[in-house]
């Protein structure tokens, strides 16, 4: 399902999510043959992070986790400094202070990463008791794991949250779905005796809303209600996002284990392979996306592949960008641990 | 000039910087602990309850809560009563709080103060006594402030106020019934300048918080021996007047370090190396370290009293060192 959007406003949307998904791939193939660290890639939750970040407004704040690079370009952080900051140099938005797991740009209204599970929920939290005490109209959103549902630490937040009726939302994107529906137990990477991730909400008295994460008009709404919520005083909402695991996810270091997206796949059935069919055919959020613009009249394929391309080509260019870039001067690592 | 104790000096400032910043938030109240001057918190809240915030007793969640504030703006100063209290926290104090600013690069700021009643008040064992400020110390990105007078705390206070950085505030809970001369005027207290609390000549005591008391104390007693020692309090560990302690163990030659953490790896054991790695041609004796044992703070009196640095243990020390 389609958000209710203005066109523009959908094509803007697709325009990020196709890069995201490119800017995943060109970091996963500039990994093949060099070692740039540990990171980890967005590919498949795309349908979670733009249209639900598409909703904020500047002053708004994001706290984010190691799963981050799609949340900064959903709200616009330039690609060529974020492959900057990934490979540690100087033209990265930190300067190589952070890498992958602390990306942040206060521009685009991400102060920090928490990379620690569980880290950024009293940040999040706390964020929003400086906007209600400081009387600023503003919202706050934690975008977790469903790992982070683990820690004692969100378990804190959200009694402070709920009592306190903050602007923070909670966006769980639970990607350790194989399958909608499943029982506790089940998880893949949870290990939460609860049955159901909104379980443990409930007691909060904190409005849950659990949606398919790769239905972008699903996401949206969910957004749409927790914001409205949060900006009319009504406090927080916690939303589950429900995406499916991209088989490349796997392994600690990502894998492009289902090739580079091919878009066609979307309006012709025939292309997809037997390995990962059901990946293509139904799982991919972004392919998904594309099928039911393509339905909705909204753009043609042409127009599609001719934005692609544009896309493609600004990440091969922002990883050119990075690699050109000076490593900064070593002895800068002694200044700035303090202000 | 009027005189004040040292809990009326803290509150003083916590209300001027309430009045002057509306900024500045309060989190939790117990910053003078369960002493019998506790009720001065609970007048300040009473006037101003709009900059008041009672956490629930979730440290890790409303410290980090306190960081994310000052991110949006807001300057809290957030009270974790008890020291020991503060390891609930760590986990936001060391590894967000401290490490925000550098990670990003300096886009990201985290101006908060942070309280803590440290050290050894009598019969608290093992789970009430700690002195965590080494543990702080070992965490590049905090400020650490550590008042021993009535005038200090407040001064101090104003600063830590006033910097883009978080602070650590560490009160001994044994301080807030002294008393000593505070001026009515405004004034603040420049982090990383130490204050010779003595001018001597005979041997330098470098000690912190409560220590300076003692080590005051402890002088009088030697100054009728005809010693005559020389006291600095560095007042803040973070940043650090390395100059002024090195200055006076070029005078006097002779150094005892006077800190409550635990002796392995403790403040006291920071600021002999550091006087060992510069100052070594000055030394005509080995630095004594009058500082806590490492085991865990005893319940019982006498065992608390045996593993605690006092006065007594640093009159020994001093005049082991010029033995």
């Amino acid at each position: 399902m389609l958000a209710d959007l203005a066109n523009d406003q959908i094509i803007e949307q697709l325009r990020l999510c196709l890069l995201i998904r490119r800017f995943e791939e060109e970091l996963i193939k500039l990994a093949s043959d060099r070692d740039i660290g540990h990171f980890h890639v967005y590919i498949g939750q795309e349908m979670t992070g733009v249209p639900a970040l598409y909703l904020l407004q500047d002053g708004d704040l994001t706290f984010t986790t190691h799963r981050n690079h799609g949340h900064l370009l959903a709200r616009g952080v330039p690609a060529r400094q974020m492959y900057a900051e990934i490979l540690g140099k100087e033209t990265g938005m930190m300067s190589g202070r952070g890498g992958t797991l602390h990306l942040c740009s206060m521009a685009h209204g991400f102060p920090t990463t928490s990379s620690a599970v569980g880290g950024a929920t009293p940040l999040a939290t706390g964020a929003a008791l400086g906007f209600r005490r400081l009387g600023r109209d503003r919202v706050s959103v934690c975008l977790f794991g469903d790992g982070a549902l683990e820690e004692g630490s969100w378990h804190e937040s959200i009694n402070i949250a709920a009592m306190e009726k903050l602007p923070v939302i909670y966006l769980c994107e639970n990607n350790s779905l194989e399958a909608l529906g499943q029982k506790a137990g089940e998880y893949p990477s949870s290990t939460l005796a609860a049955t159901d991730l909104i379980d443990l909400v409930t007691p909060f008295g904190v409005p849950t809303i659990q949606v398919d994460g790769c239905d972008s008009g699903a996401v949206h709404n969910a957004m749409s209600e927790a914001l409205d919520r949060a900006r009319s005083g009504g406090g927080s909402t916690f939303i589950e996002a429900r995406t499916v695991r991209w088989p490349g996810n796997r392994p600690i270091w990502p894998e492009l284990s289902t090739g580079e997206t091919n878009l066609a796949m979307a309006w012709d059935a025939s292309l997809i392979p037997d390995e990962h069919r059901v990946w293509h055919a139904e799982q991919d959020a972004v392919l998904r996306f594309v099928r039911e613009i393509l339905a909705a009249n909204i753009v043609d394929k042409d127009e599609i592949l001719a934005m692609d391309s544009e896309v493609r080509k600004k990440m091969q260019a922002g990883v050119e960008f990075a690699l050109q870039s000076d490593y900064p001067p070593a002895a800068a690592a002694m200044e700035k641990a303090l202000a | 000039m009027r005189t004040l104790t040292y809990g009326q000096s803290l509150v003083e400032g916590l209300r001027e910087l309430i009045e002057s910043d509306e900024r500045i938030h309060i989190m939790g109240q117990y910053f003078l602990g369960l002493t019998p001057q506790r009720a001065l918190v609970g007048e300040l809240a009473a006037e101003h309850p709009d900059r008041f915030y009672y956490p629930p007793i979730a440290e890790l969640g409303y410290v980090g809560a306190a960081v994310g504030a000052a991110i949006a703006g807001m300057r809290p100063i957030v009270d974790l009563a008890t020291a020991s209290f503060m390891f609930q926290a760590f986990a936001q104090i060391t590894n967000e709080m401290a490490n925000i600013h550098y990670m990003s690069d300096g886009q990201t700021k985290v101006p908060m103060v942070f309280h803590f009643n440290h050290g050894i008040r009598g019969g608290g064992a093992a789970q009430h006594s700690h002195s965590p400020q080494a543990m702080l110390w070992n965490t590049p990105g905090l400020e650490i402030m550590l008042p021993s007078t009535p005038y200090d705390v407040k001064g101090l206070l104003k600063t830590a106020a006033s910097t883009d950085n978080p602070t650590a505030w560490g009160d001994h809970v044994k301080l807030f019934m002294i008393e000593g001369e505070v001026p009515e005027d405004d004034y603040s207290i420049p982090f990383g300048v130490a204050d010779i609390k003595r001018k001597g000549s005979d041997v330098t005591i470098v000690a912190t918080s409560l220590m300076v008391q003692k080590a005051l104390a402890a002088a009088e007693q030697l100054a009728a021996d005809g010693i005559d020692v020389e006291i600095v309090d560095p007042r803040t560990l973070v940043p650090l007047d390395e100059a002024a302690i090195l200055e006076s163990v070029a005078k006097t030659g002779r150094l005892v370090v006077a800190d409550e953490c635990h002796r392995s790896c403790g403040v006291g054991a920071e600021f002999s190396a550091i006087v060992a790695e510069k100052a070594f041609e000055h030394l005509k004796a080995p630095i004594r370290r009058v500082v806590t044992e490492d085991v865990p703070i005893p319940f019982s009196a006498p065992m608390e009293e045996y593993v605690e640095p006092t006065e007594a243990k640093i009159i020994q020390a001093v005049k082991g060192v010029l033995s």
